[in-house]
């Protein structure tokens, strides 16, 4: 059976059953690995991409629920919010390990797209399903908070 | 003296090993056995950097990046004494090689004080490094690559650098005494004549190997001492960063198993026909459990969800072993039989002794007694056990000669690779193990359960490159977790209320001895530090003490948690002394600092940490209304001192619910090399110490471990999490361990927070008020 997904605007054909986890259509037959798999039940965030632009977690995301929707992986998401992102993960130096960040980014590209300016507690909302393990959270919340001062600097 | 004897014994063995090999001098850890692999334009001055005519520097990190930022602190090690170009510098990992071993590990594990230089000590430090450099592997742990490698990676840079300006001297004949090294540019300033290292370097690799290197002075650094970022930051923001489980090759297959639940049991019988009938099923076998692991049924398929999901269709029956019967609650009956017993006999092996503690507690006019647990912790790596390996088939054959090939997030190269060679019945040297990233270590990647398993099943199917990898549910049952402890500790204090006597004695598995078995096949007998260390090790200057632990057989597989035997010993030793003062009437900062006289680093750190947190000054209430409260710690581990002071309120929405707001810590770490680094592993640290001491709880039922996933194993989340404020003691001293010195502190900081905050005196971990 052969499914049509796009992803990172490219329309890519899959094989994959329709009850697939989306994670593992993109970790599998499309080799993005850039989304990880750290649980399998959504407790933990590292394989959120987003869905239209809403961040999900794929690893609970069947193949048949995205249907024509666009998915948007680490690989591809572009655009003010994730550049601003970057360049404050750069200044600040939030990785460690680094395997969640595939999913802080793309969480927190999202929270940004729809609350530019986040209070802490925006950040503690759209934050939390987002584990690290090693720690990574105070350079998170700092790092969120520079990009939405680089966006207010640089309006679109 | 009969113990200590024994120990140099040991010793002996190894180095008889070694006098056979030959006594080499610390500049053969320059020199690998084997050139190192190098592209065209490069060219390796010794086993640690290669220079290319593109002016690139590669620096060779044997080290693993689990996280801890390892790669970038090296690398700037050695680029400084280099005096390359931050810019042009590249990091790879080395094939293995015996001059990459880890000695600072094992001989930090020697059981002696840190104020022990005895000439005892000094033989058996040394003894030790020269054995483990023949005998010992490349490992990441114990906190140690930095010091590990501080000394090689600094004389292989400052020999490349010597060779390179050897070359240009030579070139330009002019005294090499005139010429100097500048950001990869050696200039002449009489002759005003400048050479990037790329255009030396062909002449420079040709110069003698320079003896004695002059390393540069504190003063002259420009890299050692800089907040540094990540070098390898940029491919972990956009997902080009490679972690063990993106290992993608041509062809390949994916594997997923399902393990005896109990732990150490093994597969009786299977019937894979329903699997085999799934959905791109290409195999159903049963792998033996190895090196400590337990036994499985595997299920390949041509994609990892396939595979995920036949593996549930196999109909299987477990020989479920020796771990049948065993339960949490038994495990706590038995080490609290063995500590009982141990107090009684004066069983078990003393560590520390100082004086005549058994008079002083029988003259104490009050006396202090407190017992303190903590339970099973499991690493949960995000990153779940994976290795993906490619047996050459017969008529193959592989680039390098090499029989297997097999890429790995692992903290052991060389144990990683011996084990993939057992388990496919080749030697080592057929076997190349290629290092990637690690989604966290915290030493369950110490391990090689999931590697040998890994190789078994990719031996089933030769020419295919097979990726293993566990479900989150396998990875969090079948860990090597933190052991359980127990501990009893007793104070005397004097009619003036002055401390006269301390003793602490504790009860739970070595996992010296269980690893010594699961590795190497040695039956596990003698002392083990990991055990005491943090209760024994430590600063404080007690008038009269003793420290021992008493070594509890328990068939359950525990391994290296971050910080190790410090990480529960700690909070014991710091919630009593916490305990201690009050009994004395004494505030707990002033209580530890009167013990700390003869530390003036340790004294030091202490009053950083409490000054910036503001101890002894009010602290205003949290904004809706609840009462904070602070907790002070004092831990010294890896070489470095640690002081914390943690700020905890309780939710006035759920009053059981703890909140910790902020940290504030010192360190005093020797030589800071990448003060960025530092700060991060502080948070890291505290974060990590944070989830166990708030939730972390393995808890086991007939052999089998009940959380499964992290629903029931919660790990802090980033609202919950503190503000952490990290100050880094100024120190000329070498560079010691920083990865994991953060971890221990921070329990007893917030359990003693909690008393001075509710007067409940928390004494078992995960911490649960009343």
């Amino acid at each position: 059976m052969t499914t049509t997904l796009t992803v990172n605007t490219i329309a890519r054909k899959v094989q994959a059953e329709p009850d697939t986890p989306l994670l593992w259509v993109l970790r599998g037959e499309l080799q993005l690995t850039g989304t990880k798999f750290g649980c399998g039940i959504a407790q933990c965030g590292a394989c959120t991409v987003q869905v239209d632009g809403q961040p999900v977690r794929s690893c609970v995301t069947p193949l048949a629920a995205v249907g024509v929707r666009p998915v948007t992986t680490i690989e591809g998401l572009q655009g003010r919010e994730i550049t601003a992102l970057r360049a404050a993960w750069t200044e600040i130096d939030v990785v460690q390990c680094g395997y969640c960040q595939s999913g802080q980014l793309v969480s927190a590209a999202a929270l940004l797209k729809a609350k530019p300016q986040p209070s802490d507690a925006d950040i503690d909302a759209a934050m939390n399903g987002n584990l690290c393990r090693c720690g990574t959270y105070p350079r998170i919340r700092a790092a969120i908070h520079s990009a939405a001062r680089r966006l207010l600097a640089a309006p679109a | 003296m009969k113990r200590r004897h024994l120990i140099l014994g040991g010793l002996g063995l190894g180095g008889a090993l070694v006098l056979g090999w030959g006594l080499l001098p610390t500049r053969q850890r320059l020199r690998p056995a084997r050139p190192l692999p190098s592209s065209a334009g490069q060219h390796a001055f010794n086993g640690w950097v290669k220079v290319a005519t593109d002016n690139s520097v590669t620096v060779m990190v044997p080290k693993s990046e689990m996280g801890q930022g390892v790669l970038t602190a090296l690398a700037m090690v050695l680029a400084d004494e280099l005096d390359a170009d931050w810019a042009t510098v590249r990091i790879e990992h080395p094939p293995i090689d015996a001059i990459y071993n880890n000695l600072s590990t094992v001989v930090d594990g020697l059981p002696f004080h840190p104020d022990n230089h005895s000439a005892l000590q000094r033989t058996a430090a040394w003894m030790t490094a020269k054995t483990m450099r023949e005998i010992g592997l490349m490992m990441t742990g114990g906190s140690s690559s930095i010091k590990d490698s501080w000394l090689p990676m600094r004389q292989a840079g400052a020999s490349a650098r010597a060779m390179l300006v050897a070359a240009a001297a030579q070139d330009w004949a002019v005294p090499v005494a005139e010429c100097r090294a500048s950001k990869g540019v050696v200039m002449h300033a009489g002759s005003g004549r400048s050479a990037r290292f790329g255009a030396l370097v062909e002449a420079a690799a040709k110069q003698p190997l320079p003896d004695n290197p002059t390393l540069k002075t504190a003063a002259q650094w420009t890299l050692i001492g800089k907040p540094m970022p990540r070098h390898e930051a940029a491919s972990k923001q956009d997902g080009s960063a490679r972690f063990g489980i993106d290992t993608v090759l041509p062809g390949m297959l994916y594997a997923s198993v399902l393990m005896c639940p109990t732990l150490g049991g093994s597969v009786a019988t299977f019937d894979g026909k329903a699997a085999l009938a799934l959905p791109g099923v290409k195999q159903v076998l049963a792998v033996p459990g190895q090196r400590g692991g337990s036994g499985a049924i595997a299920v390949v398929a041509d994609t990892p969800w396939h595979a995920m999901q036949a593996v549930k269709a196999v109909q299987v029956t477990w020989d479920h072993g020796p771990a049948a019967t065993l339960s949490s609650a038994g495990i706590q009956a038995q080490l609290s039989q063995a500590l009982t017993q141990a107090l009684a006999q004066d069983d078990g092996f003393a560590y520390f002794k100082h004086g005549d503690v058994a008079a002083a507690l029988k003259s104490a006019s009050r006396s202090l007694t407190a017992d303190y647990h903590a339970p099973l912790l499991a690493h949960a790596t995000l990153e779940p056990q994976n290795c993906t390996v490619l047996v050459v088939g017969s008529s193959a054959k592989s680039a390098g000669g090499f029989k297997a090939q097999v890429w790995a997030p692992t903290q052991v190269p060389g144990l990683a690779r011996w084990a993939a060679a057992q388990a496919l019945g080749l030697d080592s040297d057929q076997v190349q193990l290629n290092v990637t990233l690690l989604g966290g270590g915290f030493g369950r990647r110490l391990e090689v359960d999931f590697i040998a398993q890994a190789a078994t099943i990719a031996k089933a199917l030769p020419g295919v490159p097979v990726q293993t990898c566990w479900t989150r549910e396998q990875d969090s049952t079948h860990d090597f977790y933190r052991p359980p402890c127990v501990a009893r500790y007793h104070a005397g204090f004097d009619a003036q209320g002055k401390l006269i006597a301390w003793q602490a004695t504790s009860a739970g598995p070595s996992i010296i001895q269980q690893f010594l078995q699961r590795q190497f096949g040695l039956p596990g007998a003698g002392p083990d530090k990991t055990t005491a260390e943090g209760a024994f090790d430590q600063p404080y200057e007690w008038p009269t003490a003793k420290i021992g632990h008493s070594i509890v057989d328990l068939p359950v597989p525990v391994g290296f948690w971050r910080s190790v035997g410090h990480s529960h010993q700690a909070f014991f030793k710091e919630s009593f002394v916490d305990e201690a003062a009050y009994t004395a009437g004494q505030d707990p900062l002033d209580f530890r600092l009167a013990l700390l006289r003869k530390h003036p680093r340790h004294a030091a750190v202490l009053r950083r940490a409490a000054a910036k947190a503001g101890w002894g000054q009010p602290l205003a209430r949290h904004s809706d209304g609840a009462k904070k409260a602070r907790g002070i710690a004092l831990h010294q581990s890896f070489g470095s001192i640690v002081a914390q002071v943690a700020e905890v309120s309780l939710d006035p929405a759920d009053p059981k619910r703890i909140r910790v707001h902020r940290v504030v810590a010192a360190i005093d770490c020797g030589t800071a090399v990448n003060p960025n680094g530092i700060r991060q592993q502080m948070d890291s640290a505290v974060v990590f110490g944070l989830s166990a001491a708030l939730y972390g709880e393995i808890t086991l039922a007939d052999g089998q471990v009940q959380q499964s996933n992290f629903h029931q194993q919660p790990l802090l989340r980033l609202a919950d999490c503190p503000v952490i404020d990290t100050e880094i003691l100024p120190s000329t001293e070498p560079p010691e361990g920083v990865g994991e010195p953060g971890t221990p502190p921070i329990a007893p900081a917030v359990a003693n927070a909690l008393f001075a905050l509710t007067g409940q005196r928390l004494r078992s971990l995960p911490l649960k008020l009343a």
